[in-house]
């Protein structure tokens, strides 16, 4: 630690950062533009002007860029002094010459960095007599506005669309002042994280265009922490929402998990909130035809089913760990059902139990962004779970920073240090069937079957640690790159092996397994990362439950009077004929869900639920972190927790020992006295009691407007805000506020003078370190004890053959289409592209887009054909659930021959 | 005795003063243009509504009785719905400061008494004139940069024309 003395006031700040965070950090105001904590500094928009005196005699000292010097001990600076003031004051006004007269008619405004640092400069009339340069703005898709107008020229749109996220579609065209930020042409922008430049950019050049649809200034909108659900990463957001419904999704910063930024499936997914699909009302079927009901009538309806046999229940992986532990507490733990075909949950079960017996360590992605070796074994992480990928993107640099520490180059200068790292990045290794967007950056990227890859996998192991088994029968090739692979990884002192559930392949998982453990005896900080495929999976396999399959053994053997399935699509897991015979051997079938799905429509008895939006719940996480997310928006009756409904169903249905719970955090209680593995989920978040300075937080900012208007139209009085039992944010702008306020409850960002969501400095012990009042979830892998004598998987499957006709067809996730809710989404529905059939080798006589026909999950399907010369002869590749609905596992097809079926 | 005889002679006194009390409502006062009166929306000189949603009356506004959502038509932003509940209104102004585009301004009209107070609730039907009211010239998307119909890209006051960002020019 240095001390530094900014307008006399000693303060402590850390030697590795520059000044401008450093002041940030000791509390001054001082405005920057180009300079973001993850994408360092580059010295481009001189705004951060402050001065420094070479000592205490030095009256006059230099002007100098605070982004771009280092702390050294001592230093003695001025923000306040007025030459630096005056220059600051002259940058913004040049910025300022072209800007456009528009702010009221900017969804940036309001919560716009420009905004608040010009006020900060204290820059308030326009001297510039002059024209101002104009431009075309770009259609860039159904995510981004483009506005070129407002643009400043601090390239951070670039620095971190090109630089950080690996995108190639947008790029820094003309000069001076006609600097235009843009694509080629018009078109949506490629790169998955392309709604991040709604935050990073520090005006409204790129601003969110579904969130414009249904506008609404910051200070107008409630906000409440959040967990993303569209993946099983768990990126932490805020839910903005006004009049009742959800507005925007944005980033809420988790030091060890997203920090600044989400993909865009996270942004843009929540749309199925206010799909036309949500269900509002119960609905009863009475000869076929749906009836709306009362909720009295529906738990009366319920009760005289209960009377006919025992209730089944089926969770859900997508739903809150309460909405699947009150279903199993009505069903009993061995009714209750994970929601899982046999292989997803054999796997899924297997995966905590996998993580804790490793030896290696179970990274966080902050922690993986610090690995300099990295093997991806069979699985596409750039859809299955993005964010990661865009983590794995950072691991690259690796390598540079030793270079740059012999350079004497601070780590936070970006450019130098880019520079330093492009000639030797950190080996990813990426070994799947099909390309990935990951591919490019690649050291290695190898094309196989999963058996294959599964046995390359064993086969690095073996080569890592001589005790591990060794796959038999490798081919030279095959051979040559395991080594290579073991080399690679060997080198590093903290690799990272990381495989998933894709392709539902227990041997890819169990190789990668292999891998960490041979990688930790020879005395290397590994870490092994296993992706599951739903926000809520390692949720389920915590839990516990019985496979799909036993509750059709037991529909068959007529055990089953009722079967209750919360938030669970079914028709996305089983196939038609299957579900048939399922829901033909029930006599009374109940959806919970918040969206009429395929299956409600086949229900007895529908009940509507809240969406994530309108509940609290716990999600865990790929790494098994457990964290709460918030309601935003009070459900309207009768629309309620899919966990209050079946409690509700166990009072009604009059079990002897119904539970009691009146909110979240008693239910909360149970699970963790209940379920040992869930003990520590309480500490996921602070309960419904947490009290700041004795009041409760504020989840509306200081400033809403419109109170004694907003529903004058319904009714001129004045009524008490409905107050959830569930959170502890007020509903209102009454309550408590601050800096300090736990990670886990931040509604939105906001400091005096910081409008923009760069306000989270604020928030921060240091800039880019954990939140002040702590940060959010619990992880609950942690603590297991690793076997002492390594323990080997010996599964190795046998070499993967081809057969001539018949092809192995790999379920193929999308970044959009293939996630069940992300779906429903416009902006998402807008980008989904119609499925495709993948092939390596065309079948005779037909040609790249020609149509093939095959029958796949009971369905006769015709599906488009891809040539992808890549892919490995044998193999072929189908989105799952956009083609054929249940497909969702790797299958053996053959094509038709002609059209006769 | 005496202080009778004096308010007696004192209000004798006022019988020859003018009167000041206004015979209202067979009188109207008369009341200036920028008197603090009822709440209009005004319209630009082209006849097109002047609100641009901006929000910045509604957060001006101490009493909260302003409440409008933003929708928007090929670059021009408009209120979807624009309410004031006048029964909270206490006619400080600070709508119309706070106004970047002149569409919101007070009129010298107080007459607003009605016996029902939803009565009270003003939409935007009731709010919109069609006139530019106090302000007659002035059209905020004539100086905007951003493009409307009937406006392109650098047609807008002191703007330049589109930059050609393929030339190589300086």
């Amino acid at each position: 630690m240095a001390t530094i003395l900014v307008d006399g006031r000693a303060c402590p700040a850390r030697t590795d950062e520059n000044l401008l965070q450093a002041c940030l950090e000791a509390g001054a105001d001082l405005p920057y533009f180009c300079w973001h904590p993850d994408l360092g500094s580059v010295g481009a928009c001189r705004q951060c002007a402050i001065k420094q005196f070479s000592g205490p005699d030095d009256k006059t000292g230099r002007i100098i860029m605070a982004c771009m010097t280092q702390v050294t001990d001592g230093a003695i600076l001025s923000i306040d002094d007025p030459q630096a003031r005056e220059f600051r004051a002259g940058v913004v006004e040049w910025l300022m010459t072209n800007h456009p007269h528009d702010c009221p008619v900017c969804p940036e405004g309001g919560e716009c960095h420009l905004q608040d640092m010009t006020v900060m400069t204290g820059h308030v009339s326009r001297r510039y007599r002059f024209t101002k340069r104009t431009h075309r703005n770009q259609n860039l898709g159904p995510f981004i506005n483009h506005e070129m107008n407002r643009c400043i020229g601090c390239y951070r749109c670039v620095r971190f669309y090109r630089d950080y996220a690996g995108g190639e579609d947008l790029a820094a065209f003309a000069a001076h002042n006609d600097l235009y930020f843009g694509r080629h042409e018009d078109g949506a922008l490629e790169s998955a994280f392309s709604g991040n430049l709604v935050e990073v950019c520090p005006t409204g050049v790129f601003t969110d265009k579904p969130f414009s649809a249904v506008y609404s200034r910051k200070w107008d909108m409630r906000g409440a922490p959040s967990v993303c659900a569209h993946c099983a990463v768990g990126c932490n957001t805020i839910v903005n929402a006004r009049q009742g419904t959800v507005r925007r999704v944005i980033n809420r910063y988790h030091e060890a998990v997203n920090r600044y930024f989400l993909c865009d499936r996270g942004r843009y997914g929540h749309g199925f909130t206010s799909a036309p699909t949500r269900l509002r009302a119960p609905i009863l079927r009475q000869d076929g035809i749906p009836v709306p009901i009362s909720m009295a009538t529906a738990l009366e309806r319920f009760a005289v089913m209960a009377k006919d046999g025992p209730i089944v229940g089926i969770g859900s992986t997508r739903a809150s760990l309460e909405s699947n532990f009150a279903l199993r507490c009505l069903t009993g733990p061995d009714r209750f059902s994970t929601g899982l075909t046999q292989l997803e949950h054999n796997l899924t079960m297997q995966v905590p139990a996998l993580l804790r017996a490793t030896p290696a360590r179970n990274p966080s992605l902050h922690d993986m962004e610090s690995a300099d070796a990295v093997l991806v074994l069979g699985e596409d992480v750039c859809v299955t779970a993005p964010r990661l990928s865009l983590t794995l993107r950072q691991t690259l640099r690796r390598a540079a920073f030793p270079a740059a520490d012999t350079a004497k180059v601070p780590h936070w200068m970006d450019a130098a240090v880019r520079m330093l790292g492009s000639d030797a990045p950190s080996p990813l290794m990426v070994l799947t069937p099909a390309a990935t967007d990951l591919d490019p950056i690649a050291a290695t990227a190898h094309r196989a079957a999963p058996d294959a890859i599964a046995r390359l996998g064993f086969a690095v192991a073996h080569r890592l640690d001589g005790s591990a088994p060794d796959a038999p029968d490798l081919s030279e090739t095959e051979s040559r790159l395991a080594d290579t692979i073991a080399t690679a990884l060997r080198a590093g002192r903290r690799p990272l092996i990381i495989a998933g559930l894709q392709y539902a392949n227990a041997a890819l998982i169990h190789a990668a397994a292999n891998i960490a453990t041979a990688l930790h005896a020879t005395g290397a900080d590994a870490a092994l990362s296993l992706v599951v495929p739903d926000c809520n999976s390692m949720g389920m396999a915590l839990t516990g439950g019985i496979p799909l399959d036993a509750v059709r053994t037991m529909a068959r053997t007529g055990h089953i009077g009722t079967l209750v399935v919360v938030e669970n699509d079914l028709t996305r897991r089983l196939d038609a004929a299957t579900l048939d015979e399922l829901l033909a051997a029930v006599p009374h079938l109940v959806v919970i869900d918040h969206i009429a799905t395929r299956l409600a429509e086949r229900a007895d008895l529908v009940l509507p639920a809240a969406s994530f939006a309108e509940s609290g719940g716990t999600l865990v996480n790929t790494e098994g972190r457990a964290q709460r997310f918030l309601p935003a928006l009070t459900p309207t009756m009768p629309v309620q927790e899919s966990w209050r409904w079946t409690q509700q169903f166990t009072q009604a249905a009059t079990h002897a020992d119904a539970p009691e719970w009146t909110n979240l955090d008693q239910i909360v209680a149970t699970i963790a006295h209940d379920i040992p593995a869930l003990s520590r989920i309480i500490d996921a978040a602070p309960d419904a009691g947490y009290r700041l300075d004795g009041r409760r937080l504020r989840s509306e900012p200081a400033r809403i407007s419109g109170r004694t208007a907003v529903r004058a139209n319904i009714s001129v009085h004045d009524r008490p805000l409905p107050q959830s039992p569930d959170t502890p944010l007020s509903p209102s702008m009454e309550g408590a506020y601050s800096p300090d306020m736990p990670g886990a409850l931040v509604p939105f960002y906001h400091a005096p003078g910081w409008n923009s969501v760069q306000s989270l400095n604020r928030f921060q012990q240091e800039i880019g370190g954990p939140m002040r009042g702590g940060d959010a979830g619990t992880r609950l892998l942690d603590g297991g004890i690793p076997a002492q004598v390594p323990e080997w998987h010996h599964d190795i499957p046998v070499p993967f053959v081809t057969a001539l006709d018949d092809l192995l067809l790999l379920p193929e996730p999308r970044l959009f289409g293939t996630e069940e809710l992300s779906a429903l989404s416009p902006p998402i529905a807008a980008r989904v592209t119609p499925a495709t059939l993948r092939l390596g080798t065309l079948p005779a006589g037909q040609q790249d887009g020609g149509m093939v026909s095959l029958t796949l999950a009971g369905e006769r399907l015709t599906l488009p054909i891809r040539h992808d010369p890549a892919l490995p002869s044998g193999i072929a590749l189908c989105p799952p659930h956009l083609a054929a609905r249940a497909f969702t596992a790797p299958v053996r097809v053959q094509l038709h021959r002609d059209d006769t079926p | 005795m005496f202080g009778i005889l004096r308010t007696l002679w004192l209000t004798f006194l006022h019988m020859g003063h003018r009167r000041v009390t206004v015979g209202y409502p067979e009188h109207k006062p008369p009341l200036p243009p920028r008197y603090r009166g009822r709440i209009i929306l005004s319209r630009d000189p082209d006849g097109m509504e002047r609100c641009v949603a901006c929000n910045l009356c509604a957060v001006a506004c101490p009493v909260d009785c302003i409440s409008l959502q933003k929708a928007e038509q090929d670059g021009r932003w408009y209120p979807d719905y624009f309410r004031i509940n006048f029964s909270r209104c206490i006619f400080c102004g600070m709508c119309e400061e706070a106004c970047p585009t002149y569409a919101i301004q007070l009129t010298p009209d107080f007459e607003m008494s009605e016996y029902l107070r939803p009565n009270l609730i003003y939409e935007k039907e009731d709010l919109l004139i069609s006139g530019t009211g106090k302000y007659p010239d002035y059209s905020f998307f004539r100086v905007a940069g951003v493009k409307i119909p009937g406006k392109d890209k650098g047609e807008a006051e002191r703007e330049a024309p589109p930059v050609d960002i393929h030339t190589l020019l300086p």
